[in-house]
């Protein structure tokens, strides 16, 4: 038998938030179970039948106890609506210096990209005392990542972005489950997140044999789709400059504006008659089938990679405050 | 109406005889048993996925069977114990017999109708047996798109056809207890009259013909999406897999009261008779079941906490959830005060009353867990939501049914259980059940995520307390299987009121004659009057 455990490690900052809040529920709930159990038990053998005959007395409802009874609850009851909708609440935004990752759930794994283009399957480095950000986006059925020790969980909904994030606060190796059923083997849908002190995180993206920055290889991408014949960055195309659309408003043909976030950029990859761009006609193909969805996350950075400078500061891993020499080059060359 | 002997008198089981006086039978109290056999049948099949799915947990490998198969066992599970156990439980088989007696009327609104609705539960119940021995399916209760439409090779339609047709079973007894409780009531059995159990029924009813065409729309489109591959929710298609979610739950979620809110009713009627007295705050008590039937359906959503619906869909959902908690606190703190000064004494039924309202308790409370947002997202699809539901679905409503198949066996069969057997059963399934489930709690919040075939190996320590609980349990569920069908041959002959109880089923002999009653009674009290029964033999105090 394994190492018995109780309770689980706590290695994110919001794990001591969901623990206390997990002692406050616990104390209202032992506290009533006690009350309702001691209750009953006092009464079951005080008032035990002693005759067969016995009748007691008539009791009439208690208009104040009903309302007492009602009313506590009810305030604790909103003491814990509050609580945990205020953790959820701070934990729904991810800071803006969070590092970016992407991840790719399919039937039965996990595949993880940093920014600077490691990959990884059913495992993530990342450093201690930052805030991660992860992207998911499932290629099947529906999946669920789960990091028992930091408190998060998230499903991945194929055909749309899912975020998460965390910050982790102590080095070590964490359980990442599939937690939502994805068929077969979903209970082999596992793996470890390793957490590191920055300086060993460092040296493992240096050490990994990255095939490029996520960036770069949507650039490839880019050209060898045959994008870059349409979208061209010097206006010439009939078709809309790339080149600082991100976060942009962007006006539609027939009204109304849009947010070039990552879900719409992937949807013009995907639907591009969704939504179509003012002033332009609809002749993008779609490219559903030809492009997997790391492909498009990859697309999806080189658009970003055009700037503007990318809200979720995504890509400067490095600058913390530790610089470091040889590090992988930086996307914003570019910009 | 003072005992006689039954073996003598002509009453509804020895009215006619042969196969074919109960397959037309138009008797509510016939149609009864035929629902409890039918669902007795189910509840073994599901027990025996249960156990092979609790021995495969034993080993943190997946050795005893093959991934595809322990997810076809968890499913068909569910399925079984869900849609073909504890939604007809308590109100087919205890509410068909004992709903128009409890009110004194001769039968159901539609006697053929009903005859339909059990016919339906048996059309549903074959489909889905078919599918079970045929190969199984493997979507898991929930049937979550796009797994289920796209992605399994299992036998998801006919499963799912099944349960589409069991709902109307649900639906048409649903309906025909509202006309019933509307129209057929004895002259004097006025509305706040009526015992808590037939409040609860009838609140369920309304849960009942309100709920489950929301289930037959969701399985119809979930049947085009899979067959004529039209894009409802799969997003390769251009569908919303959310969208099933929301549909699924809008009506799941109120199906978890369907199953206990006819429990709380049966609850209801064991702590007054064993304690001799009224239930306190009658009228509470009735109207919770009415608030919960009705705010139950505006819940659903906190099923999807972590499904990326938005943030402030979670919030509003999370302090819905919060209301429906508190008419269930109130129903609990009544029948603890309904103790206070009574005469109360520990028959086999008010032990299972005293189970329910302990593990509903537990079960409650969890709920109020998993109800805070900042915890759901960790323990959501975790062993603490499984532990959560088995603590109200099997500690509350299958105690509170097996409370009532104790309390009422003297009334259907005309012969007493052992009470000895019945006690020692009644503790054997509390102390199994909490040995079962209570490691779950702790294994969920651990972070072990439910449907998992095999698990790291820490785990493994609290899956063998669960597994060990559950082989007690099975034990606990056996004994009453044998020592019920012992005593319609051998067990005492059962008076008329053997508990001293003031319902009007206690009025006639056991069993009840074909039509119910010798002359339609007449109600001049309230439900629970208890000078009235003991008024020839004590002083009223
Ligand atoms: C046949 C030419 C053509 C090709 C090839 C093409 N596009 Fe487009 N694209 C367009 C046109 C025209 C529009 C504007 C109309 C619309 O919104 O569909 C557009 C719009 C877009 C937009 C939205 C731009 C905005 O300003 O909102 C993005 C992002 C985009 N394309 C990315 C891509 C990517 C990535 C590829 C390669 C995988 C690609 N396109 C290939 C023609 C093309
Ligand atoms: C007392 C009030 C209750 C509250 C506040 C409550 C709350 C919840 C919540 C928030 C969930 C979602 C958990 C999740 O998936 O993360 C849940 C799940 C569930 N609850 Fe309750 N619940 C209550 C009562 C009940 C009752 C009475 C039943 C059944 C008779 C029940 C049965 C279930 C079931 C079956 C699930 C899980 C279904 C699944 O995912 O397979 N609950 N409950
Ligand atoms: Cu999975
Ligand atoms: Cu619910």
């Amino acid at each position: 038998m394994g190492k018995f455990q109780l309770f689980p490690v706590q290695a994110s900052t919001l794990a001591p938030e969901v623990d206390h809040l997990l002692y406050f529920l616990l104390a209202v709930s032992v506290f009533f179970t006690l009350l309702i159990f001691g209750a009953i038990f006092f009464f079951a053998i005080k008032y035990r039948r002693r005759s067969e005959g016995e009748l007691p007395h008539v009791q009439h409802t208690g208009y104040t106890l009903e309302i007492v009874w009602s009313v506590i609850p009810f305030g604790l009851t909103m003491v814990m609506f509050t609580w945990g909708a205020s953790i959820f609440f701070n934990a729904s935004k991810p800071p803006n210096d969070a590092i970016q990752i992407y991840a790719v759930g399919k039937q039965w794994m996990w595949k993880l990209e940093h920014m600077e283009g490691q990959r990884e399957i059913n495992e993530l480095h990342i450093p201690v005392g930052r805030p991660v950000r992860v992207t998911m986006a499932s290629e099947d059925v529906i999946h669920s990542f789960f990091v028992p020790a930091f408190r998060t969980k998230q499903d991945v909904v194929p055909g749309r972005y899912s975020t998460t994030w965390f910050t982790p606060t102590k080095t070590g190796k964490y359980h990442l489950f599939c937690a939502e059923y994805c068929g077969t083997r979903h209970s082999g849908m596992i793996g470890w997140v390793y957490v590191m002190e920055p300086a060993d995180y460092q040296n493992w993206l240096s050490g990994g044999a990255a095939e490029g920055s996520l960036a770069d290889n949507g650039k490839k991408l880019f050209e060898s789709l045959a994008c870059n014949n349409c979208h061209k960055e010097d206006n010439t195309g009939r078709c809309p400059n790339l080149v600082n659309l991100f976060g942009k408003q962007v006006q539609l043909a027939g009204g109304g504006t849009v947010k070039a976030d990552e879900a719409y950029i992937r949807e013009s990859i995907l639907q591009p008659q969704a939504k179509i761009v003012a002033g332009f006609e609809p002749v993008m193909p779609t490219f559903t089938g030809l492009v997997s969805e790391d492909q498009v996350l990859q697309l999806v950075e080189y658009v970003k990679s055009l700037g503007p400078k990318p809200a979720a500061g995504a890509i400067d891993t490095g600058t913390s405050s530790q610089g470091r020499p040889g590090a992988p080059p930086a996307i914003p060359a570019k910009r | 109406m003072i005992t006689e002997a039954a073996v003598e008198r002509e009453h509804y089981l020895n009215a006619s005889y042969g196969l074919k006086s109960w397959l037309l039978t138009k008797d509510h109290k016939r149609i009864g048993l035929l629902y409890l056999a039918t669902i007795t049948l189910f509840f073994f099949i599901g027990g025996a996925f249960a156990t092979l799915i609790r021995v495969e947990l034993l080993t943190p490998q997946g050795d005893l069977v093959s991934s595809q198969t322990y997810n076809k066992l968890f499913t068909m599970h569910g399925v079984a114990m869900i849609f073909f156990f504890l939604i007809p439980s308590i109100p087919a088989v205890l509410g068909n017999f004992f709903l128009p007696i409890m009110i004194g009327a001769r039968d159901l609104a539609f006697p053929k109708l009903n005859l339909l609705s059990w016919y339906l539960l048996v059309i549903g119940g074959a489909f889905s047996l078919f599918a079970m021995i045929a190969g199984g399916v493997d979507t898991g209760w929930t049937f979550y798109t796009p797994y289920s439409t796209s992605y399994s090779n299992s036998w998801v339609i006919s499963t799912a056809l099944g349960i589409f047709v069991a709902g109307f079973s649900s639906i048409l007894t649903g309906l025909n207890f509202i006309v019933t409780v509307h129209r057929m009531r004895a002259p004097g059995m006025t509305w706040f009259r009526m015992p808590l159990f037939v409040w609860a029924n009838y609140a369920t009813s309304l849960i009942q013909v309100l709920g489950t065409p929301v289930l037959a729309v969701t399985i119809v489109l979930l049947f085009v999406e899979r067959v004529f591959h039209l894009g409802i929710f799969d997003p390769a298609r251009g569908g919303d897999p959310v969208l099933f979610q929301h549909l699924f739950w809008f009506y799941s979620h109120p199906a978890v009261y369907i199953m206990i809110l006819p429990s709380m009713g049966v609850v209801s009627e064991i702590i007054s008779t064993f304690s001799r007295k009224s239930v306190f705050g009658y009228g509470f008590v009735a109207f919770s079941s009415v608030a919960i039937a009705v705010l139950g359906f505006l819940v659903w959503g906190h099923h999807l906490f972590v499904s990326g619906q938005s943030l402030y869909a979670g919030m509003v959902f999370s302090f819905l959830s919060y209301f429906v908690a508190i008419p269930s606190a109130i129903k609990v703190f009544n029948w603890t005060a309904t103790l206070y000064k009574g005469s109360i004494v520990f028959q086999t039924p008010m032990l299972y009353a005293f189970g329910f309202i302990g593990l509903f308790t537990v079960g409650g409370l969890t709920g109020l867990f998993l109800a805070a947002l900042g915890m759901d997202i960790h323990v959501t699809d975790t062993y603490f939501v499984i532990a959560h539901f088995h603590y109200i679905m099997v500690g509350g409503a299958l105690m509170g049914y097996l409370g009532g198949m104790h309390f009422w066996w003297p009334k259907m069969t005309g012969r007493m259980y052992p009470e000895g057997w019945a006690k020692l059963s009644a503790l054997v399934i509390f102390l199994g059940f909490n040995l079962t489930f209570f490691p779950q709690f702790i294994l969920g919040y651990l972070g072990m995520p439910r449907r998992y075939h095999a698990y790291p190996e820490e785990f493994q320590v609290l899956n063998v307390l669960s597994t060990a609980g559950a082989s007690v349990l099975a034990v606990g569920y056996l004994i009453p299987m044998i020592y019920f069908i012992w005593s319609l041959r051998y067990g005492k002959i059962a008076p008329a009121n053997p508990w001293g109880a003031t319902g009007l089923e206690w009025r006639t002999s056991s069993p009840p004659p074909v039509h119910n009653f010798e002359e339609t009674p007449i109600v001049s009290h309230d439900a629970y009057d208890y000078s009235t029964v003991m008024g020839e033999e004590i002083e009223v105090g």
